[in-house]
């Protein structure tokens, strides 16, 4: 008899179960849609539940199972994609309602390896509109809760991903980060995630928003699934140019390593000081003395040009999105508005793209088509692309001292629905800490560092050179032991009930 | 006045008294297996929106991925045109909103385009080279086509709705961009069309394109300028978008010249504008004034990696680039031996590759030349089709040329041969066998015809025999006729003198 608790295990030990043969992939997948009718009419995590394709993927890796056929270690545990990544067959909306009811005709390279390893998939998640917001609360289809405190935001772009996975409606997800859109959310709910190194996950099929900046990852419980999920959706993709050549690393062996002996840890002065709340600049102390104590050596670093990398991602983040997203123009996808008064193709466009994008769609879009225009372009873009070569200057010199860097992930514990949504400046800077890693395109994981303010959750960032992945898994598996050891399990087990919720 | 009412001034009268300047825009599109960034065939007239993939219709998340064989294919352009290749170079985002455009903007290549800085010499039609310098050569994308429905002749206005086909929408395209070129005066129409017409040669000799101009492979965008003379800056330009033709880019170069002389002489501004050539009238009209409001937004292309082709690889191209139509053009002169008129003459009918494969099929070059330049060319006026496209190929001449040489036929029958193998009969040999054409030069048959001719004629014969031998002509006539023309004619002379016993 299943256990009504297994939604609450990590996936790896979903996993050993089925491997096990302690359950099957069509009861755990149940088990997961359970949850979600349970707490998502509350939650709104989900845009899209595809409970018959779910069921359907899970017999199939049951009866492939059964069979004796040799599967991948994830085979059969369930998955949520963020609703900017396409899938075919399922609706794709990435938050807007330009997308509204588009099925799109093919997978996203990430998920056909989702679905080759026979992860049942099982539904899109909620998000910021085309991913943008660190809030979620631009979704056209109304904002995600945090499972802590429904009256507060799950963190963006990725909310939907981080509170399906942290209220236990799906024990892995995918997610997407231009700025912060899987780490910062991962901080606000308790959960893991983690930005790869720009180019070690495909692109292709991911609807973009600064292409130059956007990596798709996983959002997961524990840092030990969050690199077993990489390492399945990781690899070359000649789809995408971008996509490096390298072999997928040893993730998940690392994140059991649980040996920080001799790591250099650098504490970056620059995103530790003012505008980060007391209690989670406390937590990010204690999570540092717990590796110190570990054998992990603390030095402090400086990072002079982070200062100007929220100013210079503000300019690239939206000169890039002004033109990905030209091409929602109701010609030969989704929403399409023809004026009464002389339908023309530019008056539907115009009038298509009015309707369909919301408002801070349109704030990036004008943004970034001002700075793109003649005579502004070099003060603006080009300026923006020197400050992102200083800011890779300054991981390149901080890397010759230290072998990861860390900070807190977010200035601050969730913050309330509506709080900062009239202030754009204020929204921005949630993502002080993360966006350097994009610009540089070095990997990121957030996991959380214990509960700050008004009793919710905080994060902790590591950072490490681009291609060394492995590093962060090492140092996120060994903290995540360490602080689990400490709180007496995991961080999430302290959240609350939510009130659709029997199972437990 | 509006500026549209000032009457053009007579070309030479405006050659006269401006100092024309020509800058042209030629856009070729590759004849690759597959599109410039994804996989989709590259292919012409498939049933509309067929030819695609996720990428060339630009759905969500699509994403390009530069085709190598474009690339390849560029740089052959580029080294043809004696160009610098780029070591390492970049495409970009040029950003406008039309339906035909998938993703609201075209890749292309902005400021580090693969080829920079060469030239290309132009011969005109009397044999006058004119060096033309380029600019640049670089890559980018077709956009798709729209249709126009309901409206007169298939424009937009009075349309009640437009169709479109991606078909074309990614197909891989170079342009290839000119200097100015000053110094053309009244040659200037000439030196358009000819600069067009010899890189589509190029094109097709580097196996790039197929470089039909009726097809659209090769389209030009002809820039023009009037100056008051050498010396003077460079006057306003207008930029006649889409000629497709080298008769078409002749006469829009013409007429800007007439139209714009006709307004600087009364004193009016240029206007800075593309604008439309139309075949009906042989003018141009005003597109969309081309002002500097016109912003497109150009920023590196960030889904793609710089372009970076190794040195090796592009000396491999080049050692790799087949002879280019300028060279092959003084190599067949100094082969063939013919004159420089002759070789003109044979260029300008589009015969040079039809001689060539006829000569390579076994028959001498002053004698294709005399087959395609002559009866063949005459076949071709009178049907008002161009030369290659006439039902006859270089073998089937060689092969009738052949016959001659083997005295199997001579010139008169072989021209009634010529003529059935145009009306699709066959081989030449096999239309002389099967309808029994050959010479005649077996001495019993030929013998017994003369025999005839001279019982017929004592009158002639007496003359013969009396000296004039001159009139042996009118013996031969008879006997020609009685065997179709198939006789021996020589053969024939030599029976009669033989018989009459005279030498």
């Amino acid at each position: 008899m299943l256990s009504p608790d297994i939604i609450r295990r990590s996936a790896a030990a979903q996993a050993a179960a089925l491997h096990a043969g302690e359950t099957s992939s069509e009861e755990l997948t149940r088990a997961h849609l359970d949850r979600i009718a349970a707490v998502d009419d509350d939650l709104n995590a989900f845009l899209h539940v595809s409970e018959e394709e779910a069921l359907t993927a899970a017999r199939d890796v049951d009866a492939r199972r059964a069979a004796g056929e040799e599967l991948h270690a994830l085979a059969g545990v369930p998955i949520a994609v963020k609703d900017v990544v396409v899938t075919k067959g399922q609706p794709t909306t990435a938050g807007s309602k330009i997308l509204e009811g588009w099925v799109p005709p093919y997978d996203a390279t990430l998920v056909e390896k989702l679905r080759a390893a026979g992860l049942p998939i099982l539904g899109k998640t909620n998000m910021d509109e085309f991913a943008m917001g660190s809030s979620t609360e631009t979704s056209a289809y109304g904002p995600t809760r945090n499972p802590w405190d429904p009256d507060r935001i799950p963190g963006g772009s990725g909310g939907g991903s981080a509170a399906a996975v942290g209220a236990y409606e799906a024990p892995l997800a995918i997610g997407t980060d231009t700025g912060g859109s899987i780490r910062q959310p991962g901080a606000v709910t308790g959960t893991v995630g983690v930005k790869p190194t720009y180019g070690s996950v495909s692109r292709y099929g991911l609807i973009a928003m600064a292409s130059s900046l956007d990596q798709a990852g996983p959002v997961t419980r524990t840092v030990e699934d969050s690199a077993l999920l990489h390492e399945l959706i990781a690899g070359h993709d000649a789809r995408d140019s971008t996509s490096l050549p390298d072999p997928v690393g040893a993730y998940a062996e690392a994140a059991r390593r649980r040996d920080v002996k001799g790591l250099r840890i650098g504490v970056i002065e620059e995103l530790e000081g003012e505008g980060f709340a007391p209690e989670v600049r406390a937590r990010f102390t204690e999570s540092l003395d717990q590796l110190e104590r570990a054998g992990a050596e603390i030095v402090r670093v400086s990072c002079p040009n982070f200062e100007y990398a929220l100013g210079a991602y503000y300019l690239i983040m939206p000169s890039e999105a002004s033109s990905n997203l030209a091409k929602f123009d109701g010609m030969r996808f989704g929403l399409r508005v023809i004026p009464e008064d002389h339908p023309t193709a530019e008056n539907v466009m115009k009038a298509t793209r009015g309707a369909g994008f919301g408002d801070e769609v349109k704030r990036r879009i004008l943004l970034g088509t001002y700075a793109l225009s003649a005579g502004y372009y070099d003060a603006y873009y080009g300026s923006a692309q020197k400050v992102r070569t200083l800011v890779q200057r300054d991981f390149a010199a901080a890397f010759e001292q230290v072998d990861v860097l860390a900070s807190p992930t977010a200035p601050t514990v969730a913050f309330r629905l509506g709080e900062k949504i009239d202030d754009p400046t204020a929204m921005y800077m949630n993502d002080i800490a993360t966006i350097p890693a994009n610009l540089a395109g070095t990997p990121g994981i957030s996991l959380p560092s214990g509960l700050a303010e008004d009793g919710l959750p905080a994060g902790i960032q590591f950072l490490a050179p681009a291609r060394a992945d492995e590093r962060l898994y090492q140092v996120g598996g060994a903290l995540e032991a360490l602080l689990e050891d400490a709180w007496g399990g995991p961080l999430l087990a302290k959240a609350p009930e939510l009130a659709g919720g029997a199972a437990r | 006045m509006t500026t549209t009412d000032i009457t053009p001034v007579d070309f030479d009268e405006a050659i006269d008294r401006y100092d024309p300047v020509l800058g042209i825009e030629v856009h070729v599109e590759l004849g690759t297996a597959t599109k410039m960034f994804d996989g989709a065939p590259n292919i012409f007239a498939a049933e509309p929106n067929t030819a695609i993939t996720p990428t060339s219709l630009g759905l969500p998340g699509s994403l390009p991925v530069v085709n190598g064989k474009a690339v390849e294919y560029a740089i052959r352009i580029g080294l043809a045109l004696n160009c610098s290749i780029a070591e390492t170079c970049r495409f970009a985002r040029k950003q406008y909103f039309y339906p035909d455009l998938t993703k609201n903007f075209q890749t292309s290549q902005y400021d580090e385009p693969i080829a920079f800085d060469g030239w290309v010499d132009v011969e005109l039609e009397d044999g006058e080279i004119v060096r033309v310098e380029i600019e640049r050569a670089h890559m980018e994308e077709d956009a798709g086509k729209n249709t126009h429905v309901g409206g007169a002749t298939g424009r937009i206005h009075g349309a009640t709705h437009s169709q479109v086909d991606y078909n074309r929408a990614g197909v891989p395209l170079v342009e290839i961009v000119t200097k100015p070129i000053p110094d053309t005066k009244g040659r200037a129409p000439e030196v358009a069309a000819a600069y067009v017409r010899t890189l589509r040669d190029i094109f097709r000799a580097l196996d790039v394109s197929e470089a039909r101009m009726e097809r659209g492979n090769v389209r030009a965008d002809v820039n023009v300028s009037l100056r008051t003379d050498p010396s003077a800056p460079l006057g306003t330009r207008t930029e006649t978008k889409n000629v497709n033709s080298f008769r078409s880019i002749e006469r829009t170069v013409r007429f800007e010249i007439s139209r714009q002389a006709g307004l600087l002489d009364a004193g009016e501004q240029i206007v800075q504008e593309t604008r439309h050539f139309h075949e009906d009238t042989g003018g141009t009209s005003s597109g969309r004034p081309k002002s500097d409001a016109e912003d497109y937004r150009y920023f590196p292309e960030p889904d793609l990696v710089p372009v970076a082709p190794s040195r090796a690889w592009v000396e491999e191209i080049r050692a790799a680039l087949p002879e280019l139509p300028a060279a092959r053009r003084r190599r067949l002169l100094g082969e063939w031996g013919f004159s420089d008129l002759e070789m003109r003459d044979v260029i300008n009918a589009g015969a040079l590759d039809l001689i060539e494969q006829t000569v390579a099929a076994g028959a001498s070059a002053q004698s294709a030349r005399k087959w395609w330049m002559g009866e063949l060319a005459r076949v071709a006026k009178d049907r008002e089709v161009e030369i290659e496209a006439l039902s006859i190929t270089p073998a089937q001449v060689a092969e009738l040329q052949g016959l001659v040489d083997g005295k199997k036929i001579n010139d008169k029958i072989a021209k009634q041969v010529l003529g059935k193998v145009l009306d699709g009969a066959g081989d030449p040999a096999a239309i002389v066998e099967a309808e029994g054409l050959a010479v005649v030069s077996d001495d019993s048959v030929l013998t017994s015809a003369v025999d005839q001719a001279i019982a017929d004629n004592p009158d002639v014969v007496a003359k013969i025999q009396g000296g004039k031998v001159q009139a042996i002509g009118a013996l031969i006539g008879p006997i020609m006729k009685a065997t179709r023309g198939q006789a021996d004619a020589g053969r024939v002379r030599e029976i009669i003198m033989d018989k009459l016993g005279v030498s």
